[in-house]
């Protein structure tokens, strides 16, 4: 395979930004633990030049971005949208770890270039149109996570998370591969459109449908999904917060693009097998990581079955798929999600001057004295994580609930409203500590740069909630065609 | 300048919220008194800008008025339209009037984090006329469930021993009845346009209109009719509350600052029986129109008015007889509501305004002996009479005005009321009226155990009497009650033309009131 002069200008940002890792890693060694800031504020830098020239690859005319390197990898408006989100989401991951990287008493290079090295994996995924240039780009991406879950590598609750993240996450790996080894087998074809055309041809049978529900079962465990979803709220819990903010945000970002381009290009045809079980997970999911996130007096592990309810709704949309809500509502969704929740984490950051400082709901007691502003942007994002309008929460919910009411799915909107309404009271659990308990310490100060990452969220939050006209445009946008 | 080139309902709804913003960034926290005063003259500012309204509205006119567009959320179908008719007219003004009120009267009632208090105050003074304004309903969704928040926070942060788990019961079962209302609108916008669930759209363009979804509404299948009726109830009975949904209020209401408790019952429980009044009823004719839906609705309300009235008879505590009184009251407006003729309708609407009026006026009054005593048991008064004779008339007033005693509101909306039930079903009306008996008998013995006697209690001994301010939140409420008890006829003017509509749209008669009574005697003369 000869790989075009233009083709790897089309790939220039996934190019640089594994050149920028590599730097860094090598850098990391000149620099001793006091001025390791400044590595932080060359990796964002890093990630900001990938976000250019990644506007110059969009800016392209659209037959030079087809698929390239041999078919396995596409640069539609999907994948450009979850390029840029996830390029977000590591530059507030990074925002978000400087001060909190400085105080912990490990090296910060590796941490900052694992992060840009998961963020090679992601965009490559997100890209792929290929099973097997999607599996590689996955696993990378997972190992990159699986380091990053012990990066607080003399805590036994982080090293205990990374060790439970590989093992868990080798065993979906290995389904999915299973899954992806009977696909193959089949038809011999691992390109995704391939796939479609050859099942336009073929009858329904067993096998497609185990490969299938075996695909299925892998990308359902790296969105968090019950039943695939144990893992979560123990390595939440134990990655350092950052590390868990970007957990609950970019990887299953990656495995949201991956999951509904595989089901909609490659998998409609059987849309009648896979549907049901799709919707069942995801009323196992709402209701589940609701229900689980009422128990919960440490904020990471609610916040983590928060995200489990959260990733249940998101699947209304690829339940909806064929409608005009459900794809354009998982984009919708997804950058309403990102604002929403690595906010809310940000602020858990933000009270965690050190170590595990602050978990428990009960440190958030008083904030609103402590830090007023700060106090009412976490109502911001607990009112947005709730779907109270105006946030970008309620509209991003609203186009699920859309999806799949549409799409025939009643009784799940039903539910999924329910569920809702549920997830009020563990979201306001936090909300009456910081507002209605007295405080439990000195005033706070934030850092610069969290600061910066919060606003992001903020803003974020205010303005898919408020105008969120011109977003949803650019959104529509950036649904594939046909859908 | 015309009134026509202002957005008036913008203007009237924002005021508040760009007033809470001044206090945000310009009072510092320690000028309480400042920040007292200007909260005031905002609300203030806000009750006279919502006057012109009253007085420019156009009585003769069907549809809405001082309409205002712009466009929001197109991709959606979202639009930002505001409008009035004349129900949402008076439901704004009792808004404006309450709110500036409830201001007014909490100068000594909170003493710490005054100014998240009435920044508070204001939001949800926004929030509320925002909600009577919309004619879209996406943005009125908005304005419904945002408002449950600053109601949170204050019964939260300022309310009584239980407050914590008043605030989020409230928020709760608030909030699961809308969501379910927004499912029902999600349905009503798919069968508008490309259909859903094996029901074929009409394929219009993408709208949340109020206006040409109840058009849309009222033709469709009963059976589809039936499901989103019952998707709204849910939204709308929570609110009211409706028996047996009611069980959030007596905590939020008793829990509740008094500031807070005037704004619950005078105007947050009026959104539902407005929503059912804006929406069921003329989106859904033929579903109220099947038999068991209806009889279900009244059963709800007459079983809300005796039930009611029967637990508040029993209460210990001022605060709470006088929140479960509510759900009695609300009982008699859906009441009327579901007669589905002028008579009930127009009574059912002008009950809403006048139980503001009332019930908001016993709140204010159990606030300020409990300001003085810090205890709201009936059992430690008696005999308050002699100590605050003032006091005890402006208690009176109220009382009597909350019972229905002629020449005071709550008997106008009551008769008008009772004269609807009558006309569809003597037993309705009958079962209704032990509900007026029942509440006659719950005032009148608490006013004999609390004020009359002896001071049996010695702390009553030196409690001072009205002040000036006191006096001034509570004046213009008895100016009220006479208004609407001696010369209601302005209010049914006004409610005379929307409520026509509706009734027409749910085929009921469209006569009005003393029409009827003489069409009733026609029939009774025509020999049964």
């Amino acid at each position: 395979m000869r790989v075009k002069a233009a083709e790897w200008l089309l790939l220039s940002p996934e190019l640089f930004l594994t050149a920028a890792g590599l730097l860094l890693l090598a850098l990391a060694s000149f620099f001793s633990k006091a001025k390791e800031e400044f590595l932080g504020f060359l990796s964002v830098l890093a990630v900001a030049v990938t976000a250019i020239l990644l506007v110059f690859v969009a800016a392209q005319p659209a037959r030079e971005k087809g698929p390239i390197l041999a078919g396995t990898f596409v640069l539609d408006n999907f994948a450009l949208f979850f390029k840029f989100l996830i390029l977000l989401s590591i530059i507030l991951t990074i925002l978000a770890s400087i001060r909190f990287v400085g105080a912990a008493p490990y090296p910060g290079g590796e941490y900052y270039s694992l992060l840009l090295f998961t963020g090679v994996g992601m965009l490559f995924m997100v890209s792929g149109s290929n099973l097997i240039s999607i599996y590689v780009a996955l696993e990378l991406m997972a190992l990159s996570s699986y380091i990053l879950a012990g990066y607080f590598k003399a805590e036994i609750k982080s090293t205990e998370a990374a060790l439970k993240y590989f093992i868990l996450g080798a065993f979906s790996s290995g389904v999915l591969l299973y899954g992806l080894s009977l696909v193959y087998g089949f038809g011999g074809k691992m390109g995704l459109a391939d796939l479609a055309k050859l099942y336009a041809g073929t009858e329904r049978s067993n096998l497609i449908v185990l490969a299938i529900l075996l695909v299925l079962a892998g990308l359902l465990f790296k969105i968090a999904a019950v039943p695939f979803h144990v893992w979560t709220p123990d390595v939440y819990e134990g990655s350092p917060t950052p590390v868990t903010a970007f957990f609950s945000v970019g990887p299953k970002l990656a495995a949201y693009a991956i999951l509904a381009r595989i089901f909609y290009v490659a998998f409609p045809k059987f849309h009648a097998d896979w549907g049901l079980i799709v919707a069942l997970v995801a009323a196992a999911t709402m209701i589940w990581g609701n229900l689980a996130a009422l128990l919960q007096a440490n904020v990471k592990r609610m916040l983590a079955y928060s995200s489990i309810a959260h990733a249940g709704y998101a699947l209304l949309g690829v339940l909806g798929f064929r409608t005009s809500f459900g794809l354009w509502g998982i984009l919708v969704y997804l950058l309403a999600y990102t604002f929403m929740n690595f906010g809310a984490f940000a602020m858990v950051i933000f009270l965690e001057t050190k170590g595990y400082a602050a978990e428990s709901v009960s440190d958030f007691n008083g904030l609103a004295k402590r830090n007023m502003p700060a106090a009412v942007v976490m109502l911001l994002f607990l009112l947005s994580l709730a779907g109270i309008p105006p946030t970008a929460g309620f509209i991003g919910k609203y186009y699920l609930f859309t999806a799949a009411m549409k799409a025939g799915y009643a009784w799940l909107a039903v539910l999924a409203v329910l569920a809702s309404a549920v997830s009020l009271f563990y979201y306001f659990r936090i909300a009456a500590a910081m507002f209605f308990s007295e405080a439990a310490g000195a005033r706070l100060q934030s850092s610069y740069a969290l600061t910066a990452a919060v606003l992001i969220c903020a803003v974020g939050t205010l303005l898919v909630g408020l105008a969120p006209e011109r977003i949803l445009e650019v959104l529509r946008s950036c649904v594939p065609g046909g859908y | 300048m015309h009134l026509d080139q202002i957005p008036i309902l913008s203007v009237v709804t924002y005021i508040p919220i760009a007033g809470a913003i001044v206090l945000i960034f310009f009072f510092p926290k320690e000028r309480t008194g400042a920040i007292q005063s200007f909260a005031t003259v905002v609300a203030g500012l806000d009750f006279v800008a919502s006057l012109p309204l009253w007085f420019a509205f156009d009585r003769g006119k069907a549809g809405y008025q001082f309409v205002e567009r712009a466009s929001w959320i197109p991709s959606l179908g979202v639009e930002y339209q505001f409008g009035i008719d004349g129900i949402s007219l008076v439901l704004i003004l009792l808004t404006t009037f309450i709110g500036f009120i409830a201001v007014y009267c909490s100068y000594t009632a909170i003493a710490e984090r005054q100014k998240e208090y009435y920044v508070l105050l204001l939001l949800l003074q926004t929030f509320m006329i925002g909600t009577f304004c919309c004619l879209d309903f996406f943005l009125f969704y908005v304005f419904w469930e945002v408002m449950l928040v600053p109601m949170y926070f204050l019964i939260g942060v300022w309310g009584g021993e239980r407050r914590l788990y008043a605030a989020i019961k409230f928020f709760l079962y608030t909030l699961a009845g809308s969501v379910l209302m927004l499912l029902g609108v999600i349905a009503l916008y798919f069968y508008n346009t490309t259909g859903f669930l094996g029901y074929k759209g009409l394929g219009h363009p993408a709208t949340f209109s109020i206006e040409k979804l109840t058009a849309v509404a009222a033709g469709m299948p009963v059976e589809l009719q039936i499901w989103i009726f019952f998707a709204l109830f849910f939204s709308f009975a929570i609110k009211v509350p409706m028996f047996p949904f009611h069980t959030w209020l007596p905590d939020a209401h008793t829990e509740a600052p008094t500031a807070g408790s005037v704004i619950l019952a005078a105007i947050l429980l009026k959104m539902g029986t407005y929503g059912f009044v804006r929406f069921s009823l003329p989106m859904f004719p033929e579903a109220i129109r099947t038999g068991w839906v209806i009889g279900l609705m009244v059963t709800l309300a007459i079983v809300g008015i005796i039930y009611g009235a029967m637990v508040t008879l029993v209460q210990k505590d001022m605060k709470k007889l006088v929140a479960y009184s509510s759900v009695s009251h609300l009982g008699f407006v859906m009441l009327g509501v579901f007669a589905l003729n002028m008579a009930g309708l127009q009574g059912g609407i002008l009950q809403m305004v006048n139980h503001g009026i009332s019930t908001g006026a016993l709140f204010l009054l159990v606030g300020i002996v409990y300001e003085r005593r810090h205890t709201r048991m009936i059992a430690e008064y008696g005999g308050l009479a002699r100590q605050m004779p003032i006091y005890a008339t402006y208690f009176m007033v109220m009382a009597l005005s909350s019972m229905g005693l002629p020449m005071l509101n709550g008997f106008v909306g009551e008769f008008a009321i009772l004269q609807g039930a009558f006309a569809k079903s003597f037993w309705w009306a009958f079962s209704a009226s032990t509900g007026i008996v029942l509440g006659a008998a719950y005032l009148l013995w608490l006013y004999q155990r609390v004020f009359f006697g002896e001071i049996t209690n010695p702390a009553n001994a030196k409690l001072p009497d009205l002040s000036l301010r006191e006096q001034l939140t509570l004046a213009p409420l008895v100016v009220a009650a006479f208004w609407i008890g001696l010369y209601p006829k302005p209010f049914f003017e006004v409610l005379r033309v929307p409520s026509e509509n509706i009734v027409r749209a749910v085929g009921g008669h469209t006569v009005t009131p003393p029409a009827l009574a003489q069409e009733r005697a026609m029939h009774a003369g025509s020999g049964r």
